[in-house]
């Protein structure tokens, strides 16, 4: 698997920290309740087709890139930098089980 | 029909005419008393101790594929009973010990072999760390022995011991781990569940979960609407999509594990074996395939294949450590799905529905559980009570900071 790094080109898999999830864009306000911060930090949509998480080029320029694929084909649709993004979205998603 | 030595000879002598199939292929009915999501390892035993313990027999199993062709039928097979947390270590005890008498229970050969798992350590740190843990697992009763550099030799000479970068100190042996045959697990729970009447349903993928007023009331398949008062979700790398059903946000992320086999060889390697320098483990079945794999690929991944970096890894791993498998043909490779919580525990728990009961988060190590998981999954449905030796299981842990963090390394979804 090859992730083209906006600034850097297309490099091997090898370079990229895997994070996780877009959900961890989405940090809760500090006073948030419990439910927001359980929901940001464990619960996940677990899509089996496109999904958005977060790759760190680790070995390369150090970009944190928010990278669009396709869970089932390891197909890379887009990949862009987190930094310089608009403020965050709020958490979105269902609640979870109480 | 009984299975035995006798029946094996008779059918010989007659030419085999005699075998029926090991279960039955029936039609859904509209209603069951309870329905299983997930016809693996862990649903098909839920089902069977739901009968054989529990007295209920008015039960579906609904399978999307065939019995037997998820992770249950394609894994390392590895069965052990080496844990360390309260919480985890008295339910793979339990484990072990139904593994033990699995094969008098279901009149089916698993073969079940205890051939003893030895993990490797290379440092006076982890030689310290084995330690604790081996004195965990005898506090559990079960059987722990640290084995010094000359103790392993005895065990497998076959070991590089004279490399410098990852010198051999010792191992831990766990007399009583070992491995077992897969599919026959499947198919021999699937016989037990079908013999005390329990529908075995193939080819019927749930498309949704019928809820009304909190309560759950059936589920909607490819082969129609069947109506239960109790239903549970058993589906391991499914789990996201399937509890989505259910409106519910689950703490799974689902990734890939490979694993590979060998060209069939003579008897060589007698024991499991784990490399404490590098993420590769090793077993060889009764076929004489070598079995072995190593860790996730590390990101979230359904294509059932990974990639070429943890290919190298394990290869180079085991070339490390055990330079005569360099000749032997990798005959195929594959990757699980796994469903992997942020502390990479299992979950065995009631949800927030009234009948909906949740089985998921077998992380990598699924396979020796299955015994246990479907004991206390059971023991959940039947009873409305967490099972002893699971109640640590929760659904609701990472929320309540109850954590089953047997690494040590953190709850958070990339790091187990």
């Amino acid at each position: 698997m090859r992730i083209p790094c906006p600034l850097c080109g297309p490099r091997d898999r090898r370079e990229f920290y895997y994070y996780g999830a877009e959900d961890y864009l989405h940090r809760p306000a500090p006073d948030a309740p419990p439910e927001a911060w359980d929901a940001y930090l464990h619960l996940r949509d677990n899509p089996a087709g496109i999904t958005r998480d977060l790759w760190y080029h680790e070995t390369g320029c150090t970009a944190w890139l928010l990278v669009t694929r396709n869970t089932v084909t390891h197909e890379i649709l887009e990949v862009a930098l987190v930094a310089g993004r608009t403020a965050p979205k709020p958490a979105r998603g269902r609640r979870a089980a109480p | 029909m009984r299975y035995s030595g006798l029946k094996v000879i008779t059918e010989g002598l007659f030419g085999n005419t005699g075998w029926r199939p090991a279960w039955r292929d029936p039609a859904p009915k509209p209603e069951y008393d309870v329905i299983i999501i997930g016809g693996g390892g862990h649903g098909l035993s839920t089902a069977y101790y739901l009968a054989k313990n529990h007295g209920l027999t008015n039960i579906a199993v609904l399978e999307k594929g065939w019995i037997g062709s998820g992770n249950i039928g394609r894994n390392t097979t590895i069965v052990r009973a080496n844990y360390f947390l309260p919480g985890n270590s008295e339910f793979y005890s339990h484990s072990l010990k139904l593994w033990e008498g699995l094969e008098a229970d279901l009149n089916y050969n698993v073969m079940h072999s205890q051939r003893g798992l030895i993990n490797l350590f290379h440092s006076d740190g982890q030689r310290d760390a084995f330690a604790r843990r081996g004195n965990a697992m005898i506090n559990q009763g079960d059987d722990a022995i640290l084995l010094d550099r000359e103790g392993v030799r005895e065990h497998l000479p076959y070991l590089d011991f004279e490399q410098t970068r990852f010198p051999v100190y010792g191992g831990l042996l766990h007399p009583r781990g070992g491995s077992a045959r897969h599919d026959a697990v499947a198919w021999g729970y699937a016989r037990g569940a079908d013999r005390r009447g329990v529908d075995l349903i193939q080819n019927c993928e749930v498309t949704g979960i019928d809820i009304e007023d909190g309560a759950v009331r059936g589920v909607q398949t490819t082969r129609g609407a069947i109506r239960a008062r109790k239903v549970g979700i058993i589906v391991a790398g499914r789990s996201g999509q399937v509890a989505a059903m259910a409106g519910m946000r689950l703490p799974v992320e689902s990734h890939i594990l490979q694993a590979f086999v060998t060209e069939g060889l003579k008897p060589v390697i007698n024991h499991v074996v784990s490399f404490g320098m590098g993420h590769f483990y090793i077993s060889q079945s009764d076929k004489g395939g070598l079995v072995f794999g190593g860790d996730l690929d590390f990101y979230a991944s359904y294509a059932s294949r990974g990639n070429l970096p943890m290919v190298e890894h394990v290869m180079e791993a085991g070339m490390t450590l055990m330079p005569m498998i360099g000749r032997a043909k990798v005959l195929r490779s594959w990757g699980g799905i796994m469903d992997m919580t942020p502390d990479g525990s299992p979950i065995i728990d009631r949800t927030h529905i009234d009948g909906l009961f949740i089985d998921c988060g077998w992380n990598y190590g699924g396979f020796k559980a299955v015994p246990a998981s479907g004991w206390c999954m059971a023991h959940l449905m039947a009873t409305g009570q967490p099972h002893e030796v699971a109640r640590r299981f929760r659904l609701d842990r990472f929320a309540t900071g109850h954590l089953l963090d047997e690494e040590g390394t953190g709850s958070q979804h990339n790091l187990h």
